[in-house]
């Protein structure tokens, strides 16, 4: 027995728990900066909500249901005046609090969330006050989730893809190639199957031009990504122009899908309309966000996936091939990106025309990043810019004495604030865009 | 002591014979044989650039070898890929750790050998603690890697290749980034694996650790195996064999003279970008003519204090004084200008440009200023001579200082940078981690300009993360921990005492267990 055991002095040792080092935190002058000018920013539209006050005039009314359905709804009706003030003291509060830097842990998340939803709905009670119109929120809603669609599938692909560590700016032209792709066979099969399929097929044959440049080439992955919209929209106008124009009836004449109301899910108040009578695509996206999850998360494919965009390095000494699976990831993405890109035809109108997506592709994209590169949270901003957009086409039913495009703004204004108060700093995978040599 | 070679009956172990890498026409390893058995640990020695690391991926699959045989228990093997090498028995921990930082320690280990489509994370998690308790390396198996501290994080590396059923394990530098106390729990975690049985290559430039653990030394230089070693050989010895000349371990110098104080540091309190204070209000003076040492593990603010004096980052409060001028809120420019010298810790990213040429590199700091510079027109030629003169002066090996810098190896780039820096009068050197990736050789001259520059009566902070460099340059050391100060000590404290304190133990409760510690080990 010796006498060290007795005398062991206490030194830090690998048998230790793990120590953390852990710094006092304090304000970075980013996150200062951040903080500040979110905060004027409330401010701002609050004061605007302010100003709104003195022009709202009379009841606001939200009709819960269209004036179809089979169970009516009430319509709700708010006092304009009180629902504009009591929105624009949450704003000025949200605004002030974030200015005055005493928020802590949650607390900006809820109070950019706050803010948001003030500034939608005080802009909503004074755009519905003393009008003869209710403002419609279930056509809102089942709007909002019908042109969210493309959105989300394109999210999808993009976040699928980045986690690899790929970046996608071309989700746009794999939209507007897949877009074509189904008007076209949708046209000359008559088949909405047919066309669905043709759609996922250009939006794969698209994904493979960009991990073949992006993967094997090691082609910067935001130039490839623009070169390959540029390519996109040259190539579908020119077939567009010299091919189907000339036989528009034969060629451009697709099917569209109808709404499927899916049998008792359809019945329910509100909930029904918005989610189950929809397209088969609407579904298909719904369910994607889900299987796009499992994959992640869940999933052998999913964790190498998300090894390789971070450390692909990590990833190959435990003899995961990182080209392969990135090649994957791009080709999958492609599946969700023809299925989005099938809506802009088959999905909604039927026929093609030139350049018709415009830019949701890159709205996508912007999801993708506020959603912080995770399926749910992406699909989530998605559903935002489609609530958005809804919103816009819905006002102008509505006779609000501002100029339009002023009142556009606003709802973006919303995204914005709910975007600094609920993300904040965000961090993608760390191998995103960066190819990977040996 | 070579231990006695029972391992026999298990096989003849893991050889390499001949092994040959070429990148271009540069040779990386030149026919090398080498070999482990089982139950031994084997040092491959080597400085910077010699090609162990290079050997240890070619026998990991990450190469493919140009020529020469890998042969397990006799018979020859050929891996395509790390996967290859992994199902041989071979595991690795690498010197940057190959784990994914956002994910948990059992993510982590069963990432590439997951056993279904599905991801089972509680069998993972299983492992994780069956693992860590049969091997004595505790770890949490839900923790993130990028929450642990670098010493869980090798511990999760090593779980890893024995997840994998190693049987022979290289460990790629494994203690550049440990603190001395870790150092020793790693080496008592080598020796317990070497007596389960397992083959152990260590590779190191280390002389201490190398006596300290190896039953057999190799040493490898310029791609080459230039001889064993027995493990009693002297580091004199050993650092010869791995430079190829006689090499000075210790560095000459007198004792201070420290004369007026010439920086004084007021309650500094700096932030990193995310906002962490990293550095939490600490003073210190330096005299001109003394070196004092930052010592402390790598992390704990050491880098952002050097960065914060130069003017790099923002300064949150406090005050910091050059020979009485108020520098805290100034810019780098305005920093250089009052006399300080930097040498910054990552010459990649800092303070030297690959694709600028020898020439520019050392007029980096004076290029818009005479003699360098004509109104808005550099004088190429004052450049020239400028560079061709501290060539000679700071023995940079390069046929022409008209050539890229990248083409300059690790230590002959550190010597143009400090070249850059010292040519001129300082009043103040920083200096982070001057020797960091440097090779025995450069290090020596790096170490004796840096004593003649205080001799000069400069004022010297130099920040390092090595014990040995601190030993051998400092005449007073600054322990960092957290941020803060431990304590200002005397340059001949025990290591043990240092080590303590870099882990935050005070200098006084350092010192008296240091002592009880030897008490217990004489009784």
């Amino acid at each position: 027995m010796s006498a060290t055991t007795q005398h062991e002095p206490h030194l830090p040792s690998l048998n230790d728990e793990p120590e953390q080092l852990d710094f006092t935190v304090t304000e970075s002058r980013d996150a200062r900066r951040a903080r500040l000018s979110s905060g004027v920013l409330i401010l701002v539209v609050g004061v605007l909500l302010a100003v709104l006050f003195f022009t709202t005039t009379g009841i606001s009314r939200f009709a819960l249901s269209d004036a179809f359905a089979e169970v009516q709804l009430p319509t709700i009706e708010l006092p304009g005046r009180l629902t504009v003030a009591l929105c624009a003291v949450l704003c000025l509060l949200a605004g002030a609090g974030f200015l005055s830097g005493r928020l802590r842990g949650r607390a900006p998340m809820i109070a950019g969330l706050v803010a948001g939803l003030a500034v939608t709905l005080g802009f909503l009670a004074w755009a519905a006050a003393g009008k003869d119109l209710p403002f419609p929120v279930a056509n809102q809603l089942a709007g909002t989730v019908f042109t969210a669609t493309p959105l989300i599938l394109g999210a999808l692909c993009g976040v699928v893809g980045e986690r690899a560590g790929v970046v996608n700016v071309a989700i746009e032209g794999q939209f507007l190639t897949a877009a074509f792709a189904a008007a076209l066979t949708g046209s000359i099969t008559k088949s909405i199957w047919a066309a669905l399929f043709a759609a996922v097929l250009a939006g794969v044959l698209m994904a493979a031009v960009l991990a073949l440049f992006a993967i094997k080439y090691l082609v910067d992955q935001v130039v490839l990504g623009v070169v390959i919209n540029l390519l996109a929209s040259g190539l579908t106008g020119f077939l567009f122009d010299q091919l189907v124009q000339p036989n528009s009836r034969a060629l451009n004449s697709g099917p569209v899908m109808q709404a499927i109301p899916i049998p008792l899910l359809a019945d329910i108040p509100l909930l029904g309309p918005v989610l189950f009578q929809q397209t088969i695509l609407v579904y298909l996206a719904i369910a994607s966000i889900v299987v796009v999850w499992w994959l992640l998360y869940r999933t052998r494919w999913g964790l190498r996936l998300r090894a390789v965009g971070e450390h692909p390095k990590a990833a190959d000494t435990v003899g995961i091939s990182v080209k392969a699976v990135r090649w994957q990831a791009v080709l999958v993405g492609g599946i969700f990106s023809g299925l989005g890109g099938a809506f802009f035809t088959v999905g909604s109108i039927g026929s093609f025309s030139k350049d018709l997506t415009v830019g949701n592709g890159f709205i996508a994209l912007a999801a993708v990043i506020m959603g912080r590169w995770h399926p749910v949270l992406a699909a989530t901003m998605a559903l935002f810019f489609g609530f958005v957009v809804q919103m816009a086409s819905q006002l102008q039913t509505l006779n609000t004495p501002v100029p339009s495009q002023f009142l556009l703004m606003l709802p973006y204004i919303a995204t914005i604030i709910a975007v600094a108060g609920l993300i904040g700093r965000t961090r993608g995978p760390a191998a995103d865009g960066v190819p990977y040599t040996k | 002591m070579i231990r006695p070679v029972a391992e026999q009956a298990r096989g003849t172990g893991l050889q390499l014979k001949g092994i040959t890498k070429k990148f271009g026409s540069f040779v990386a390893n030149d026919a090398v044989d080498l070999d482990v058995r089982p139950g031994e640990i084997h040092c491959l020695l080597g400085e910077n650039g010699a090609g162990k690391s290079t050997l240890m991926n070619v026998l990991y699959g990450l190469y493919q070898p140009d020529g020469g045989d890998i042969l397990i228990d006799g018979r020859p093997v050929r891996f395509a890929d790390p996967k290859a090498a992994m199902g041989a028995g071979i595991g690795m921990v690498h010197q940057h750790f190959m784990l994914v930082e956002v994910f948990t320690v059992a993510e982590n280990l069963i990432l590439g050998r997951e056993p279904g489509v599905v991801v089972d994370l509680k069998a993972a998690k299983r492992t994780v603690r069956e693992l860590s308790e049969r091997y004595n390396l505790p770890v949490d198996p839900d923790a993130v890697i990028e929450d642990l501290p670098v010493g869980v994080q090798q511990r999760v590396e090593i779980l890893k290749a024995l997840a994998n059923d190693a049987q022979y394990l290289i460990f790629d530098e494994p203690t550049a980034v440990l603190t001395p106390q870790e150092i020793d729990d790693l080496m008592e975690v080598m020796k317990a694996l070497r007596d389960e049985g397992k083959g152990i290559v260590f590779i190191t430039h280390k002389l201490r650790e190398v006596r300290a653990i190896a039953d057999r030394i190799t040493v490898l230089r310029r791609g080459r195996i230039v001889g064993d070693a027995e493990p009693g050989t002297s580091e004199t010895e050993l650092a010869q064999l791995m430079v190829g000349r006689a090499v000075d371990l210790t560095v000459d110098k007198e004792h201070a003279a420290p004369g007026d104080v010439r920086l004084t540091v007021d309650e500094l309190t700096v932030a990193n970008a995310a906002g962490a204070v990293v550095v939490d209000s600490i003073s210190f003076e330096v005299a001109g003519g003394e070196i004092l040492c930052i010592a402390g593990v790598q992390g704990n603010g050491q880098s952002e204090l050097a960065d914060a004096l130069l003017g790099n980052i923002p300064v949150l409060s406090g005050r910091i004084r050059l020979d009485g001028r108020e520098l805290s809120q100034a810019s780098p420019r305005q920093s250089i200008a009052a006399g300080m010298g930097f040498v910054p810790e990552d010459r990649q990213h800092d303070g030297f440009i690959g694709s600028f040429t020898i020439a520019e590199n050392l007029v980096l700091n004076r290029y818009d200023t005479a003699p360098f510079a004509r109104g808005a027109a550099l004088d190429l030629k004052a450049i020239n001579d400028n560079a061709v003169a501290l060539r000679d002066e700071f023995d940079i090996r390069t046929p022409d200082v008209q050539n890229l810098g990248s083409s300059l190896s690790g230590g002959n780039a550190q010597k143009v940078v400090l070249a850059r820096e010292l040519s001129r009068d300082l009043a103040l050197l920083v200096a982070s981690q001057p020797t960091r990736g440097v090779d025995v050789g450069a290090i020596e001259f790096l170490h004796k300009r840096i004593v003649a520059e205080r001799d000069k009566g400069t004022a010297v902070l130099l920040v390092s993360t090595e014990l040995e460099e601190v030993e051998a340059l400092a005449d007073r050391v600054l322990v960092m921990y957290r941020g803060g100060v431990v304590g200002i000590v005397p340059p001949d404290t025990s290591r043990d005492v240092l080590g303590m304190m870099m882990a935050g133990v005070p200098y006084e409760e350092a010192q008296a267990l240091a002592v009880a510690d030897t008490k217990g080990k004489d009784a």
